[in-house]
C-alpha cells in the first residue's frame, strides 16, 4: 500500500470510498506521522483517542453507506477554535487551561461531515503574528529549508501550524484564520493552498475573536481541490454569528477544471514594490503567462490606496482587539494572577497571561480608542478603508474577474530573523494579503514556484464578494501549470 | 504624534496590564514605531469619505426577542479560576 499520509483529500476520499483503505488505518498513518515530527512544533495537543473513536465512527457510517463528504478525513484544528472537551488556548498563557464547553460552528459542521479531529495546531498568540513565533508554545518549524542549509524557517503565520502541518503531511488539511493574511502567508511560505473566504462566508461564532470585522475563517490544503471540498463543509450561514451571510454554499469542487477562457484578470501596478525580490516579479509573469494561455485576459489595473491598507489596518486590529481582548480579566475563565484588590488582579493577570506583542497590540488599539485620538486615527482609518474597497470595487465594475498578486514580499525567512528592533519590518509580511481583509474579499494563495534557494512561493488571486468558485477555477489553472510541491523530510 | 513615558503608563493603565518602570522606555519606543507607521494615513484625502461600518453590503438578521439559551451555570464557571457554587469570586469591591 502506498504511504497514506502522501494521498491528497480527494485521493484519500476516493480510497475510503472504494474500501482500498479504512479511516482508522488512515488516520493511524497520520497520528504517526504526527509523533515523528514533533520537532516541527505544529501541534500543540494531540488527541489520538479521539481521533481514533471519530475515525471508527466514520468507519461504520461509510460502511453503513451514510458518509459525510468528509468522512474519515483526518483533520488539524487550529487552536483558535473551541473544540469541546479539547483544551483550546490561542496559544495564550492567558487562557491557560481552557476547555470549552461547546464547539465551534466550523469545526462542527467539519465533524457534522464525518472528519475526525488529529488534534489543534499552533499559531501566534491570538493570530497576532506572522511568523508564529508570538505562539506561548514556541515557534513552529517551516518542513522547508534553504537548498545545502540546516537552518529552520519559519511556516509565517499566524496559522503557522496548520501551514506546517499540512505540508509536513501530519494532516490531510487544516482549518485556519485569516486576519491580515494568517492563511495566506502561511500557505505560500509552505507551498500548500489557503483561501481566506469572503467576509461573512464562515461563522466566526466559537473562533476565538483577534479583529471582528477583519477575521474569517478558510482551509489550508495540499491542493486547490482540496481546499475546495474543505471550504464547502467550513462555510455557510449560522444564526449565531449575525454577520454570517445567508446565501447558499455552492458545490466549491464543481468550479476545479471549469474554463477560465475570457475572464478578465486584472494586475494592480500598484503591487509593484520598489525593491521587490527579481523572482517574485519573475513569478507574477509566468503566473500571468499561464492565465493567458488558458485563455484568460490580463489587464493592468489600479488600486491606488493600496500604501494605506497596512497603516489603516494597524489601527482598525489592533482598535478591535483591544476591545474583544478585554475579556481576558482573570475572573471567568484562564489564567488568574493575584492583586490586593479587582484592578490590580486584572492588570497582574493580564501583564503575565498577554505576551510582548499582544501587549503592544492591545496598548495602541487602546490609544488610539481614548478619548481626543478617536477621530484621528480611528475614524481616519475607517474611511480609509472605505476608499480600498472602492479601489476594487471600481476595478470589479469594469469587468474585471479577478485580480493575481504574488502572496509574499519574500520566501520564508529565519526564527528571530525578523520585528525584533521594529515591529513594522514583521508587519510588511502581510502587505500584499492585508488589503483583501479591509475590503472584507475572498483571496486564495497557490503554490507557484520555488526562488533560487529553493524556497516556496506563492500567487494570490483576489476575487469579488461571495466568488470563491472563479478563485478555485483560475487557482487550478495555477495548479496544473506550476505543479505541487513537496519537502524533503528532515524531521 | 508620539507618545511620552506618561502616556505609556496611563494607556497600560488604561488597557489594565500592569507595567513595570524599566518596560516603559522599550514600549514607548514600540508604540512610537507603530504610531510612526500609521502617520502616513494623514497625507490621504478622507474629505467626505463614509467610514466603513460594514465590509459586506447585507442587512443584519434580526433575531427574536426570545430566550433561546440558559440554564447551563455549570458550564458558565466550568473554567472559573476560583468560583463558590456559581459564582465567580474576586476580591473585595465594595468596602
Amino acid at each position: 500500500m502506498t504511504d497514506l499520509t502522501s494521498l491528497t483529500l480527494a485521493a484519500a476520499r476516493k480510497g475510503l470510498a472504494d474500501k482500498t483503505f479504512t479511516s482508522l488505518e488512515l488516520t493511524d498513518a497520520h497520528l504517526s506521522a504526527i509523533e515523528a515530527a514533533r520537532v516541527l512544533n505544529a501541534f500543540v495537543m494531540e488527541t489520538p483517542d479521539q481521533a481514533r473513536s471519530m475515525a471508527r465512527e466514520a468507519d461504520a457510517r461509510i460502511a453503513r453507506g451514510d458518509a459525510g463528504p468528509l468522512a474519515g478525513i483526518p483533520l488539524g484544528i487550529k487552536d483558535l477554535f473551541a473544540t469541546k472537551g479539547v483544551r483550546t488556548t490561542a496559544c495564550s498563557k492567558i487562557l491557560d487551561n481552557f476547555v470549552p464547553t461547546y464547539e465551534s460552528t466550523v469545526t462542527s459542521q467539519l465533524w457534522r461531515d464525518g472528519a475526525v479531529l488529529l488534534g489543534k495546531l499552533n499559531n501566534d498568540e491570538f493570530a497576532m503574528g506572522s511568523s508564529n513565533e508570538t505562539s506561548c508554545f514556541g515557534p513552529v518549524g517551516n518542513p522547508w529549508r534553504r537548498d545545502g542549509s540546516n537552518a529552520t524557517l519559519v511556516p509565517g503565520g499566524s496559522s503557522g501550524g496548520s501551514a506546517s502541518a499540512v505540508a509536513a503531511l501530519l494532516c490531510m488539511g487544516a482549518t485556519a484564520t485569516d486576519t491580515g493574511g494568517s492563511i495566506r502567508q502561511p500557505a505560500a511560505f509552505t507551498a500548500t493552498v489557503g483561501i481566506k473566504p469572503t467576509y461573512g462566508r464562515c461563522s466566526r461564532w466559537g473562533i476565538v475573536a483577534f479583529a471582528s470585522s477583519l477575521d474569517q475563517a478558510g482551509p489550508i490544503a495540499r491542493s486547490v481541490r482540496d481546499a475546495a471540498m474543505l471550504l464547502r463543509s467550513m462555510a455557510g450561514h449560522d444564526p449565531k454569528d449575525t454577520t454570517s451571510v445567508d446565501i447558499p454554499v455552492p458545490d466549491y469542487e464543481a468550479a476545479i477544471g471549469k474554463s477560465v477562457k475570457g475572464m478578465k484578470i486584472g494586475i494592480p501596478r500598484e503591487y509593484r514594490l520598489d525593491g521587490m525580490p527579481a523572482e517574485i516579479e519573475k513569478l507574477w509573469s509566468a503566473g500571468a503567462d499561464w492565465l493567458r494561455s488558458a485563455g484568460a485576459e490580463l489587464v493592468e489595473v489600479s488600486l491606488p490606496h493600496t500604501k494605506y491598507a497596512l497603516p489603516a489596518y494597524y489601527i482598525v486590529a489592533p482598535a478591535e482587539a483591544s476591545s474583544n481582548l478585554a475579556r481576558y480579566d482573570g475572573v471567568r475563565y484562564g489564567l488568574r494572577e493575584q492583586g490586593r484588590n479587582i484592578i490590580e488582579l486584572y492588570e497582574n493577570t493580564r501583564a503575565e497571561g498577554f505576551g510582548a506583542e499582544v501587549k503592544r497590540r492591545v496598548m495602541i488599539g487602546t490609544y488610539v480608542l481614548s478619548a481626543g485620538y478617536y477621530d484621528a486615527y480611528y475614524l481616519r482609518a475607517q474611511k480609509v478603508r472605505t476608499l480600498i474597497k472602492k479601489d476594487f470595487e471600481d476595478c470589479f465594475t469594469k469587468g474585471v474577474d479577478a485580480i493575481l498578486t504574488p502572496a509574499t514580499p519574500s520566501a520564508a525567512f529565519g526564527i528571530g530573523e525578523k520585528g525584533g528592533a521594529d515591529p513594522v519590518e514583521m508587519y510588511l509580511n502581510d502587505i500584499f494579503t492585508v488589503t483583501v481583509n479591509m475590503a472584507g474579499l475572498p483571496g486564495i494563495a497557490v503554490p507557484a514556484g520555488k526562488d533560487a534557494q529553493g524556497l516556496p512561493l506563492g500567487l494570490q488571486l483576489i476575487g469579488r464578494p461571495f466568488d470563491e468558485e472563479t478563485l478555485f477555477s483560475l487557482g487550478e489553472v495555477i495548479e496544473q501549470a506550476a505543479g505541487r510541491f513537496r519537502p524533503a523530510r528532515w524531521w | 504624534m508620539s507618545v511620552d513615558a506618561t502616556t505609556v503608563r496611563r494607556i497600560a493603565h488604561l488597557a489594565r496590564i500592569a507595567v513595570s518602570e524599566d518596560e516603559v522606555p522599550h514600549l514607548q519606543g514600540e508604540l512610537n514605531a507603530m504610531l510612526a507607521f500609521v502617520e502616513q494615513l494623514s497625507e490621504v484625502n478622507v474629505e467626505g469619505v463614509e467610514p466603513m461600518t460594514s465590509v459586506t453590503p447585507m442587512q443584519m438578521k434580526k433575531r427574536q426577542d426570545v430566550v433561546t439559551d440558559g440554564g447551563i451555570a455549570d458550564d458558565i464557571v466550568a473554567n472559573a479560576p476560583a468560583t463558590e457554587g456559581h459564582f465567580f469570586q474576586v476580591p473585595k469591591v465594595v468596602e
